[in-house]
């Protein structure tokens, strides 16, 4: 027989109100089990804890109930007032006589109250008779990280994670790090160069001991759980070895052919054999196979001739390396929407109508026209630029309901650096609002329009067309009510902010949910800002949404301090609210399987000491398993069942209805 | 003596409605409801699960065996499940478990499904209101008494 304690709490007047306390103690004490009875003023106060501390040695109690406020709010006091009295905390239960019984209930008679207050008491009564004492569970925590994409995000995650005293594996899509961060000409507000900002970071990452660099590599898998991830890594054929290259570049100098740049935004052409840009982390070029002659028709090779360490591999293969890791921080960034999706503002029609992106680049010392603003149809400098926002922002039409959020910014900026550059020059802005939320973002956005005149006209962009070598733009301007067309030498589309190409792959990959727009979600939008639902994975930069460049730091150095908070120690508890599987029941029809949100279950062989197979059943990883319990009520052959909510107890609290 | 029987005696029926309810979004709504001191009608007593997605619809034809004149089962909506999709499989469990009920001959209007978040404690007062209304019409569930009573006896 159980030997069951129960305590009601009158919460001072809070329960006592409407419920008599004292009366559903009494009736809990006429209950099979019931060894100990009372009600107390307060249970949560230091005397109350120790009352029932006392309680648990003084009548052997096995088992605590604590009728009172909501689980939410005390079931963990509780629990550990019963570990301290040595009582298992899951022998320790609540139930809800304040928020679900007198707080809704204003029957001073106290009649009301108290009738539910005995029904919700007897019912958790019996389901604690059942609760079996279960223990936390202990698991290993591998403390290295991995951080995917080598953004502004990416590079400051891994920085902080490295500098916590952890290994950390970047690994990076493209042949240099850096991100679009690297694209940008100078940054608002402050108007800092941004490669000027960001490359020494890039190094910092190079020089890093702690940090592995796998750049030009892909993530292909994401097995295992918090602690014990096992990643997949495809590193791409270079076709140039990594250990052999000194980065002298005499190879990029030589090689005869030529490909649009990916980084120029084909403002301009690379080499077959480049590195990105010159600032490239790491310094090693890559072989654009699909261009190169070599590859195509077995002609040329001057590369591999010039080279002087010989490191030029033609017969170089993809590899793929197996990396062990505790955490992942996804920092996979964002991209520009295609503007060939904006045939009313001609864009891929008419040459001088270029992104906000490509602007960063003729604006950019680094870029195709070594920073002077000259248009790509004829390389003149332009007098009047028209710059359009929210261009697919904003505009459930073409699928993008949100704001990009650094398009006001960024045009802002535009204009300051195009009138800087070209003193005579006349910008235009069609906007629909400025959002300028930031600190010191509207004394920028106010100077652009004060200090360097730029014209801004609230109204959206009906037209654009081409004539006498002029691009004419047709607009409204709402505030003075009129039609306005004004004659650019070239318009600046500022484009949505959308989430990476293939983004929802990867997030199946590792298990990671993502809104509408692909953009990854994290935890809770407010508390939970950088975790996902899987734990151990953490997010960081805009894989989330838009953000700029202060914000994506930011979340970079939230998701690292979580990564060091998790590697802390080499072990990590958690709740034992987990599936188990009766294994002698399983006829493994893998419904649970299919059913597990966190694909916590596999299927697991039998096999005896000769190594044959003798049978097999779902096995669940308690690791992964959130306790959602789904699996419990897929199994046909109740072969499953949910420690802390088992059958038998969810049955008891029915019976006891 | 239950307060059922209590009401059944004194004429006044008074029916009692078991609610099946996810720990996240359901759970904290009608704990909102008590935080904000919200009134509702007392006929309703909560078992608390993890998720929606863990409720078996035996668990439903047990509590109207045990006396229940109206069962509801609510969870996150959809979309706002704290384990990604529970509630998804249980609105699909439930698609398919209406129909048996309505087979076995329990009024529909007894059995209730819904979607009640941790903010919304005054959709959770209106909806066990409106619930115990309704079945106060109905009148008590008797169909079942008698399984019990057999097994018992």
């Amino acid at each position: 027989m159980a030997r069951i304690g129960v305590f009601v709490c009158q919460c001072g007047n809070n329960i006592e109100g409407t419920v008599d306390t004292k009366k559903v103690a009494e009736e809990a004490q006429k209950l099979p089990g019931v060894v100990y009875s009372r009600n107390y003023k307060f249970m949560c106060s230091s005397p109350g804890q120790e009352m029932l501390k006392e309680a648990i040695k003084k009548h052997r109690l096995d088992g605590v109930l604590v009728s009172a406020c909501s689980p939410h709010m005390h079931e963990k006091t509780f629990r550990k007032a019963s570990d301290a009295a040595g009582l298992n905390p899951f022998r320790c239960e609540m139930a809800n006589i304040r928020e679900q019984c007198s707080w809704v209930h204003h029957d001073r008679t106290k009649k009301t109250g108290t009738v539910k207050g005995n029904d919700l008491t007897r019912m958790a009564i019996e389901r604690l008779k059942r609760n079996r004492p279960l223990k936390k569970i202990n698991i290993p925590v591998t403390r290295r990280a991995l951080v995917i994409g080598g953004g502004i995000a990416g590079i400051q995650a891994a920085l902080d994670i490295a500098e916590g005293g952890r290994e950390v594996i970047l690994v990076e899509r493209e042949p240099s790090i850096g991100g679009n961060m690297a694209r940008l000409s100078e940054t608002f507000p402050t108007m800092d160069c941004s490669q000027c900002i960001l490359t020494p970071k890039m190094v910092e990452v190079e020089l890093n001991e702690k940090i592995k660099l796998y750049a030009y590599s892909e993530v292909e898998k994401v097995d295992g759980y918090i602690g014990n991830f096992t990643v997949r890594i495809r590193r791409k054929a270079k076709y140039v070895d990594e250990d052999l290259c000194t980065g002298c570049g005499e190879c990029i100098e030589k090689c005869p052919f030529k490909a649009g740049s990916e980084f120029e935004l084909g403002l301009t052409s690379r080499k077959v054999i480049y590195t990105p840009f010159p600032q490239s982390v790491p310094n090693i070029p890559v072989i654009d196979a699909p261009n190169c002659p070599k590859f195509q028709k077995d002609k040329c090779g001057a590369c591999a001739v010039v080279c002087g360490p010989k490191a030029i591999d033609f017969k170089q293969k993809d590899t793929v390396v197996e990396e062990k890791v505790g955490a992942v921080v996804v920092a996979t960034g964002y991209q520009m929407m295609p503007n060939e999706r904006f045939g009313e503002y001609g864009y891929g029609r008419f040459k001088d109508v270029i992104s906000g992106m490509q602007f960063e680049r003729l604006a950019s010392s680094s870029g195709p026209t070594g920073g002077e603003i000259r248009r790509p149809s004829d390389g003149k400098v332009p007098e009047t630029v028209v710059f359009i926002q929210c261009v697919g922002s904003r505009d459930e039409a073409k699928g993008v309901s949100y704001c990009s959020k650094v398009c006001c910014m960024y045009t802002a900026k535009h204009t300051m650096l195009f009138r800087h550059k070209v003193k005579s020059g006349q910008a235009y802005v069609f906007y629909m609002d400025i959002r300028a939320g930031g600190k010191r973002y509207e004394e920028f956005v106010r100077k652009a329009i004060e200090k360097d005149g730029a014209m801004y006209l609230r109204g959206r962009v009906s037209r654009v067309y081409e004539k006498d070598g002029k691009v004419v733009v047709c607009g409204a301007d709402t505030l003075s009510n009129s039609q306005v067309e004004i004659e650019a030498d070239m318009v600046v589309l500022a484009t949505a902010v959308v989430s990476r190409k293939g983004s929802d792959g990867l997030a199946r990959t590792i298990g990671i949910g993502s809104d509408r727009h692909g953009f990854y979600n994290e935890y809770h939008p407010k508390l939970k800002p950088v975790e996902t639902v899987n734990a151990g994975i953490y997010l960081a930069g805009a894989c989330m949404g838009p953000m700029d460049i202060p914000e994506s730091v930011n979340m970079g150095s939230a998701a690292a301090g979580k990564v060091l908070g998790l590697f802390s120690s080499e072990e990590m508890a958690r709740e034992p609210i987990v599936a188990n599987v009766n294994e002698r029941v399983c006829n493994a029809c893998w419904d649970c399987v299919v059913a597990c949100p966190y694909s916590a279950i596999e299927r697991f062989t039998v096999k005896n000491g000769q190594g044959d197979v003798m049978g097999m059943h779902a096995k669940v990883n308690e690791g992964v398993c959130q306790g959602c319990g789904v699996c419990v009520a897929a199994c046909r052959s109740k072969a499953i069942d949910l420690a802390g909510y088992t059958d038998e107890q969810v049955f008891a609290a029915i019976n006891a209805f | 003596m239950s307060e059922h029987a209590q009401y059944e005696q004194t004429g006044a029926f008074e029916p009692k409605i078991m609610a099946f309810v996810c720990n996240w979004c359901t759970y904290a709504g009608a704990d909102l409801a008590g935080t904000s001191r919200l009134e509702y009608r007392p006929n309703v007593r909560i078992i608390k699960l993890p998720c929606t997605g863990r409720i078996d619809p035996l668990f439903i034809i047990k509590a109207f065996e045990n006396g229940a004149d109206g069962v509801l089962v609510s969870g996150c909506h959809p979309g706002d499940c704290h384990y990604t999709t529970g509630n998804y499989h249980a609105r699909r469990r439930w698609i398919a478990f209406k129909s048996l009920m309505e087979f076995t001959g329990i009024d529909m209007r007894r059995l209730h499904f819904s979607w009640v978040s941790a903010s919304e404690a005054i959709k959770w007062v209106d909806l066990i209101n409106g619930i115990t209304e309704e079945v106060k019409i109905l009148g008590p569930f008797v169909e079942y008494k008698g399984l019990k009573g057999e097994e018992n006896g």
